[in-house]
């Protein structure tokens, strides 16, 4: 693939930079902190704040979920790689209004870690951090080891819901409380078409041969649980809607947020074909879609291919989706 | 009998700084394998920004504790990924073993074991899960072995750097239990861990660095 490029070291500094200046009206960069996204609202005292990050290569995620009633400020790290734990230490710092600070991230094993010695590091600043680990990705692992799975297209409800429930003045663990639960009743999956190349290596980093997909593949290319041949896309489309809920296992009648992502190089109007039929699947099951989402929410680059995310919802958490936002990602 | 001092730490960190970056695409491609590709630009990085902040330090005055401790604070400012707070717990298990008192370059399997605590410490993984902790620990034992039979400091760094080696291709037999490759299962057998193979890097300019300095 022929690609906009300069030298592939800077170009997570040219992301976030070009990334500032379009949205100079409502983030900034952490003035001690190159590799921290900040909201221009961030640290409102007396509100807790949200913090969040990971590897770059995913956008909008994670910088374009910075915003109002979002997360205050976002920690950045190398393609794909988890964010040094001195910035998800100043994310923290960035994002503290003397409430208290959120740690919304995904379940990858450097994000743990860094994020365990950030917060060892805020505490001793006398900054409460709480966190909630995402593990959406229902191919990862099985239920019973739901400790286990990766953080996906989830995390982007987690954020909504965290950050609206914060902007309603709500102390730590209440906004904990809701994040975790929009976590718990999100469950999504990727299929994999084609793969992604990290621009510094110059090479995928793994290869799907033509004429097949990898069913359940993570968001850097970890792969899936099954290789199968290519299907149509209503036969994908039903594919990834029984593996979501199979897992979900939803009384009939519940309501729940739909989230289809592409992972950077599907066009938008095939997630629209996938998402025709994933809607009438949904539904098929007495499922009732109050809001769905389709677009490129949560990419992997130039992956070919989609993640399916469904959120069953309650009273609390229709409220905390609807509450108005503003942020370059959704 | 001369001890681990700074000066000796420093030129560690200019040998693997060095070898790191010349293995830079060598280790993202096995990480391209089973994992996601930027192990060699985490470490290459990672060690390039130690050794151009130890070019800072006075060495004369720093102790190599604190070589060690500056070395922590390096990778966890520049390096994030699973590697920055490895090798950040390593080196201030390292230091704190300094901080007890000196150690003779021949004890050098004491220093690679303590960080090798420290690597388990914070990844809580076990041996045999194919990652850095299995170079890292048989490299150590081995060095304290060779010590313990009255090897030379020549002796001692040709058994850490030989069980380096052949702990990293033992890496290739393994199923990977953490980390990335994780989720490949027995898709791992085969691969040789990229996190392992850093590690002999490492390993092998502790040991040139002590052969050399005998």
């Amino acid at each position: 693939m022929q690609r906009f490029l300069n030298d592939p070291d800077d170009i997570v500094d040219e992301t976030v930079a070009g990334f500032v200046r379009a949205h100079a009206d409502l983030v900034r960069l952490d003035p001690g902190n190159p590799r921290v996204v900040v909201s221009r609202l961030a640290g409102q005292q007396g509100r807790v704040g949200i913090v969040t990050g990971g590897g770059s290569g995913h956008e909008p995620a994670f910088i374009g979920y910075t915003g109002r009633n979002m997360v205050d400020a976002v920690a950045v790290g190398e393609l794909f790689s988890s964010p040094t734990a001195k910035s998800f230490h100043d994310a923290i710092r960035a994002a503290d209004g003397g409430a208290g600070v959120a740690v919304l991230y995904g379940n990858y094993a450097g994000d743990n870690m860094n994020v365990k010695m950030a917060r060892k590091m805020a505490v001793k600043d006398g900054i409460a951090v709480e966190t909630v680990v995402a593990n959406d990705d229902v191919s990862s692992a099985p239920l019973a080891e739901r400790e286990k799975r990766r953080g996906v297209a989830g995390e982007i409800f987690m954020w909504k819901i965290g950050g609206a429930k914060a902007a309603t003045g709500a102390p730590l663990a209440e906004v904990i409380a809701a994040a975790q639960k929009a976590i718990d009743n999100c469950r999504s999956v990727g299929v994999g078409l084609g793969p992604c190349t990290l621009p510094a290596v110059g090479h995928p980093n793994f290869s799907i041969a033509p004429g097949k997909m990898e069913v359940g593949i993570g968001h850097h290319g970890e792969p899936g649980v099954r290789i199968e041949d290519l299907k149509t896309a209503n036969a994908i489309a039903d594919e990834m809607t029984a593996i979501v809920l199979d897992d979900h296992n939803l009384p009939a009648g519940t309501e729940v947020a739909v989230l289809l992502s592409g992972l950077g190089a599907t066009p938008v109007n095939e997630l629209y074909v996938l998402f025709n039929r994933m809607a009438q699947q949904i539904e098929a099951r007495g499922l009732v879609i109050y809001r769905p989402f389709v677009g490129n929410y949560f990419t992997s680059l130039e992956m070919v291919g989609a993640t399916l995310t469904v959120m069953a919802l309650d009273a609390e958490l229709k409220l905390l989706l609807d509450m108005e936002t503003a942020c370059p990602g959704l | 009998m001369s001890s681990i001092d700074s000066a000796f730490l420093i030129a560690v960190f200019r040998r693997a700084a060095d070898r790191l970056e010349a293995e830079r695409q060598a280790l993202c491609a096995l990480d391209g394998e089973i994992g996601d590709g930027d192990h060699g630009t985490s470490m290459a990085n990672g060690f390039a920004a130690i050794n151009d902040h130890l070019r800072g330090m006075a060495r004369q005055e720093a102790t190599p504790a604190a070589v060690l401790r500056d070395a922590a604070s390096t990778f966890l400012a520049e390096v994030g990924a699973t590697v920055g707070p490895l090798y950040a717990t390593a080196f201030l298990h390292g230091a704190r073993l300094l901080e007890a008192g000196d150690l003779d370059r021949q004890q050098i399997g004491r220093l690679v074991v303590a960080m090798a605590d420290g690597i388990k410490a914070r990844g809580q993984a076990e041996l045999g899960d194919k990652t850095m902790i299995d170079v890292w620990y048989p490299a150590g034992h081995a060095a304290i072995a060779a010590a313990a039979e009255g090897g030379s400091p020549a002796e001692v760094a040709r058994a850490l750097r030989m069980a380096a080696e052949q702990a990293r291709e033992t890496t290739v037999t393994m199923i990977a239990a953490r980390g990335r490759a994780s989720r490949l299962k027995e898709r791992s057998l085969g691969h040789l861990d990229p996190g392992g193979a850093s590690a002999a890097i490492i390993l092998a300019a502790i040991a040139d660095t002590l052969a050399s300095a005998a």
